[in-house]
């Protein structure tokens, strides 16, 4: 059988809601990763040994393991513990917390190479050195790395199909379902691509303006 | 010098990293006002002196007193912390590098530390900005960022931040020696205008004329220790020691060449 497009129109309010459910999941587990990533940072570079250590175990954890192992583990394997979190949120934490490490990489570079003569600066003026870090040394770091974690972000937005597999219906599991009930997976597939990619842009034009600003105020 | 009881006073400063000592026994009493000059070749200990007023440079022997308080006291970690960041809001500093911080606007770099650490509203913060950046000279660059003024302006901007802490003595690192040398003399009028003012000051310098037209005392280091101190006119005209006389007089070759 050939391909039908025509079929499409019928599913795509369905479509769109799984749009929704990306972009929100994306949005979520964005703010998640770059706020957790300074965070993780700054205790990576600053916490005391007993916090340092676990961490950098936690950091292993992250990166040497797949995304998806660590969403199963995040929503099914928790709730042996008593931890029940409904799957949107699973999905959130788990992309959030991924992406905050590599975040926290980058944010961790970029705070060791902020000129030594700020903190300086800062304590001179009777700063203590977390007053200093927060206000002068890691703005100025996580500015310098807007564009990388960009690159994060975007692949974060990609990532997001993962949590399809606990069953969030974001964009990938909509089509899926969508070609359960059509049997035209090219269509679908092809449809829920093409979104992607319409988010994708909607991303790099925020992300190009977040950066103008921060050039402009250099 | 009515006063006689030292307003800084530096008591037998040490400093050594290792077997390398690079402050060996130094003493240094400011009165109220006063204005001292540090000078001498690189690597003489200068600006660890300077830098040990605050314990940015911590002594390894030695006190370092302000008025009635000393600065370097021994303390456990936390009420360390909490004492220094308390001291240090009454030492300005100005560093050769300027510092500012390039994410901020000029009036963000001068309201910042007023406004975390002695809780000031925002317009008293502003008002406070325009009154030091007026003081400077810069009042209309209030909204620049530090990318887009000169060395000269950064300076200023600078001892204006340092200023809007109401400081009770102010430290100058080499303050003009990245500057070219068209616009050192912008910054030094700003410095002479704080000496009129009766602002106590310590000033690690290498311009020789500076430290002769403002100072009240100038302090002569080498390897570690004060070589010779005196008034400006006795140090620059007639030194007593080989080693000052030496140092003046490469120092002039070198700024007449």
């Amino acid at each position: 059988m050939g391909l039908d497009f025509t079929v499409v129109p019928g599913y795509l309010d369905f479509i769109l809601l799984g749009v929704l459910w990306t972009i929100a999941i994306t949005i979520g587990a964005a703010l998640l990763s770059f706020f957790i990533g300074i965070f993780f940072a700054v205790i990576a570079l600053y916490g005391p040994w007993f916090i340092r250590l676990p961490f950098r175990a936690f950091e292993w954890l992250f990166m040497g393991t797949p995304l998806l192992l660590q969403l199963f583990l995040i929503y099914f394997g928790l709730v042996q513990i008593g931890i029940d979190l409904p799957a949107f949120v699973a999905g959130v934490i788990g992309l959030g917390l991924h992406f905050a490490v590599y975040n926290s990489e980058l944010i961790q570079t970029a705070i060791i190479a902020v000129d030594r003569g700020q903190m300086e600066a800062a304590r001179t003026l009777g700063l203590s050195r977390g007053q200093a870090l927060r206000k002068v040394v890691v703005p100025q770091a996580v500015r310098d790395v807007i564009p990388p974690i960009g690159n994060n972000m975007i692949a974060l937005l990609k990532d997001s199909a993962l949590v399809s597999v606990i069953g969030v219906s974001e964009l990938t599991l909509s089509a899926q379902r969508a070609i359960g009930n059509t049997y035209r997976p090219f269509e679908f597939y092809v449809v829920a691509a093409a979104f992607y990619y319409l988010i994708n842009l909607g991303m790099e034009w925020v992300l190009r303006r977040i950066e103008r600003r921060i050039q402009a105020a250099r | 010098m009515t006063d006689q009881k030292p307003f800084l006073d530096i008591r037998n400063a040490q400093k050594s990293y290792g077997d390398l000592e690079v402050l060996k026994d130094i003493s240094l009493q400011v009165q109220r006002g006063q204005i001292v000059a540090i000078i001498g070749p690189s690597g003489s200990g200068k600006s660890t002196l300077l830098r040990a007023i605050n314990d940015l440079d911590p002594l390894t022997g030695g006190e370092v007193w302000l008025e009635d308080m000393q600065i370097n006291k021994k303390l456990p970690h936390r009420q360390y912390e909490k004492h220094i960041n308390q001291v240090r809001q009454n030492i300005g500093m100005v560093f050769q590098h300027f510092n500012l911080f390039p994410h901020l606007s000029v009036r963000g770099n001068v309201t910042l530390a007023p406004k975390m650490l002695k809780g000031i509203s925002d317009d008293e913060a502003n008002a406070l900005a325009e009154e030091q950046l007026e003081k400077v000279g810069l009042l209309d660059r209030i909204d620049y960022y530090p990318s887009r003024l000169s060395g000269g302006q950064k300076q200023r901007v600078a001892i204006a931040r340092a200023l809007a802490m109401k400081p009770k003595v102010m430290l100058f690192d080499e303050a003009t020696s990245a500057l070219d040398p068209e616009l050192v003399e912008e910054v030094n009028l700003v410095m002479k205008k704080l000496a009129e003012e009766h602002m106590t000051m310590v000033i690690v310098t290498h311009e020789m004329g500076f430290a002769e037209a403002v100072c009240d005392r100038v302090l002569f280091m080498d390897q570690g220790v004060v070589v010779e101190e005196g008034p400006p006119s006795k140090i620059f005209r007639n030194p007593d020691n080989e080693r000052t006389q030496n140092f003046l007089r490469k120092h002039l070759a070198n700024a007449n060449r």
